[in-house]
């Protein structure tokens, strides 16, 4: 058993008296993907800033690859590969540039790079627009050379802060199926995301992190069925209120208001289902639990602006 | 994309690191170099062309000097001063805080001080290429005499050294462009009027002299002069000295404040 990728013991970064990050422990093992999910100002940001070694943490210690961190960060970030939550590719170059810009950083040699960046550019589905600027790209594009310039180092830990965010579906699948072609090769991957349903079909292990704690840790299906009843049902319409207090709330003793609406966790659905079929003005929906839910238990619904 | 990857890398060492950070830099400019160089170069041309005929034709000599030679020598060094500034504020600012180059660079191996050197390097180069551009003019005017003015191009790139890390420690407390106006007109012009370029210290008060010796350009110039005019400067050693070491306090200075900017 190799020893883990990333191990931190009771990390943690204070901003003006008031800790960000709380005392966090973690162990990363390697070639798992490993999901951090919080809602913003949860510290998640803070963490992975401290994980590359961008700012020295307040008290607790991290080592990454065996390094510690910050001391040997350098060395340590030589071996990872970051792709940050937005683009700051380099606009004044095309995207061949681009690339043997960022691997001057790393020293790679030049006789190595010719063939290395033709192999990510097709792995990136971008071999047609090599010599293309930027403003030529789409922002799937754009991410998706984001995600090859952080492998022109060939990391062995990939790190990425909300990869998918503000992408279309078509373009959002083709980096799902990219980071899942990574994994099986054996590159770990450290994720953070708003979006559940990526940290459900990407994440071997989901950890959800507020106010500075880790809250929970474990593979997302293992955490819905440990945390919420297999069956959800959200209701909506007229004459709702009524219809909870007078039936629901009895068939369904674990719910939720959620905006409008309310939801509804249950094991058994069909009592539920049945007295929803007489009521014509209400409309439903009958879905599994799924890892939303979870987060949302374990966070709170209200809104976080920070 | 797993790859044997110690063929890989190579990881540059501490004292080279600025070095992809200044490669960077000239691969764009090698893009723009035309409209680039007109920038830095065609002003302080002007400059040089108007007031070498036009205030030189009612000055006639400085000393023993025509004015066009104590007007090249001088602009070779506020050119030097101009270019450098303007590189390690607005531009590196642009990369700092708006394109976000400097963050995207941090994630290497490279950390804030490996690019705030480049930085410094980068911009000390641009100065080497405007300065050396008004030599080449200067040059055909007749207005460069001896040998020794080849060693005028080293003193540019230390000045230009020397007002890119000054430039810095500006760049590292901005929190707008707005904010390089206070450094431009506190800072950089009046060390264009009052170090020498245009017309001898001498001329001014003897407040204002004491000023001027204590401003970096007043030390360019004092070494420029003399080696693009065919002479050996007086107490070169002192003037390479406040250069230099204006230049290296600036530099700590500003890779101390970036480091906690960026960094936090």
């Amino acid at each position: 058993m190799s020893a883990p990728v990333v191990v931190s013991r009771a990390l943690t970064k204070v901003y003006a008296g008031a800790p960000v990050v709380d005392r966090v422990d973690v162990n990363i093992d390697r070639g798992e993907c490993w999901g951090l999910l919080g809602p913003n100002g949860a510290g998640k940001t803070t963490f992975l800033r401290m994980l590359v070694g961008r700012t020295p943490p307040t008290s607790g210690e991290i080592r990454v690859l065996g390094y510690p961190v910050p001391q040997q960060a350098s060395a340590m970030r030589a071996r990872i590969g970051v792709v940050p939550q937005l683009d700051n590719l380099d606009p004044d170059f095309t995207v061949n540039e681009n690339l043997r810009t960022y691997a001057g950083y790393f020293g790679i040699h030049h006789s190595r790079l010719r063939a290395r960046i033709r192999e990510l550019l097709e792995f990136a589905a971008l071999s047609h627009k090599a010599d293309a600027y930027l403003s030529t790209l789409s922002g799937g594009m754009l991410r998706r050379l984001s995600l090859i310039r952080a492998l022109v180092n060939a990391p062995e830990l990939l790190v990425l802060d909300e990869p998918t965010t503000g992408l279309d579906p078509q373009a959002r699948q083709l980096i799902w199926q990219r980071l899942r072609s990574l994994r099986s090769e054996g590159i770990t991957q450290i994720l953070t995301t708003h979006y559940m349903e990526e940290a459900e079909r990407l994440c071997d292990r989901v950890t959800i992190m507020d106010h500075g704690r880790l809250l929970e840790s474990g593979h997302p299906r293992a955490l819905v069925s440990e945390h919420i009843e297999p069956h959800v049902i959200e209701v909506h319409g007229e004459g709702l209120q009524r219809w909870h207090k007078e039936t629901a709330a009895r068939l369904a003793p674990r719910h939720e208001t959620a905006g409008d609406g309310f939801l509804y966790y249950l094991n058994d659905e069909r009592p539920l289902l049945e007295a929803l079929s007489g009521q014509e003005r209400l409309s439903f929906l009958h879905r599994p639990a799924n890892l939303e839910d979870v987060f949302l238990k374990l966070t709170g619904r209200e809104l976080r602006d920070g | 994309m797993a790859e044997s990857t110690t063929t890989l890398r190579r990881i540059p060492h501490r004292t080279a690191r600025w070095l992809p950070v200044w490669r960077r830099n000239l691969r764009v400019w090698s893009k723009l170099a035309l409209p680039s160089l007109i920038g830095n170069f065609g002003e302080p041309l002007l400059y040089l062309l108007a007031l070498g005929y036009g205030l030189g034709a009612l000055v006639g000599r400085i000393g023993d000097m025509p004015y066009m030679f104590f007007l090249a020598s001088g602009i070779f060094c506020s050119s030097a001063m101009m270019t450098a500034s303007f590189e390690a504020t607005y531009s590196a600012y642009s990369r700092m805080a708006v394109q976000k180059t400097w963050e995207a660079i941090v994630t290497t191996p490279l950390d804030v001080f490996d690019v705030v050197v480049g930085e410094v390097m980068w911009a000390a180069t641009k100065s080497l290429f405007s300065a050396s551009a008004i030599l080449i003019v200067a040059w055909a005017l007749g207005a460069v005499s001896g040998g020794y003015a080849v060693l005028a191009v080293p003193v540019a790139l230390l000045s230009g050294f020397c007002f890119a890390s000054m430039a810095m420690v500006v760049t590292a407390l901005a929190r707008s462009y707005d904010f390089f106006l206070y450094y431009t007109t506190l800072g950089v012009t009046p060390m264009l009027l009052i170090c020498g370029v245009f017309f001898p210290i001498g001329q001014m008060p003897a407040g204002v002299q004491t000023l001027a010796w204590a401003l970096p350009l007043t030390h360019s110039v004092a070494l420029a002069r003399p080696l693009i005019t065919g002479a050996a400067p007086e107490n070169a050693l002192l003037h390479l000295a406040v250069l230099a070491l204006f230049g290296l306090v600036a530099l700590s200075v500003a890779a101390t404040l970036l480091k906690r900017r960026l960094d936090a």
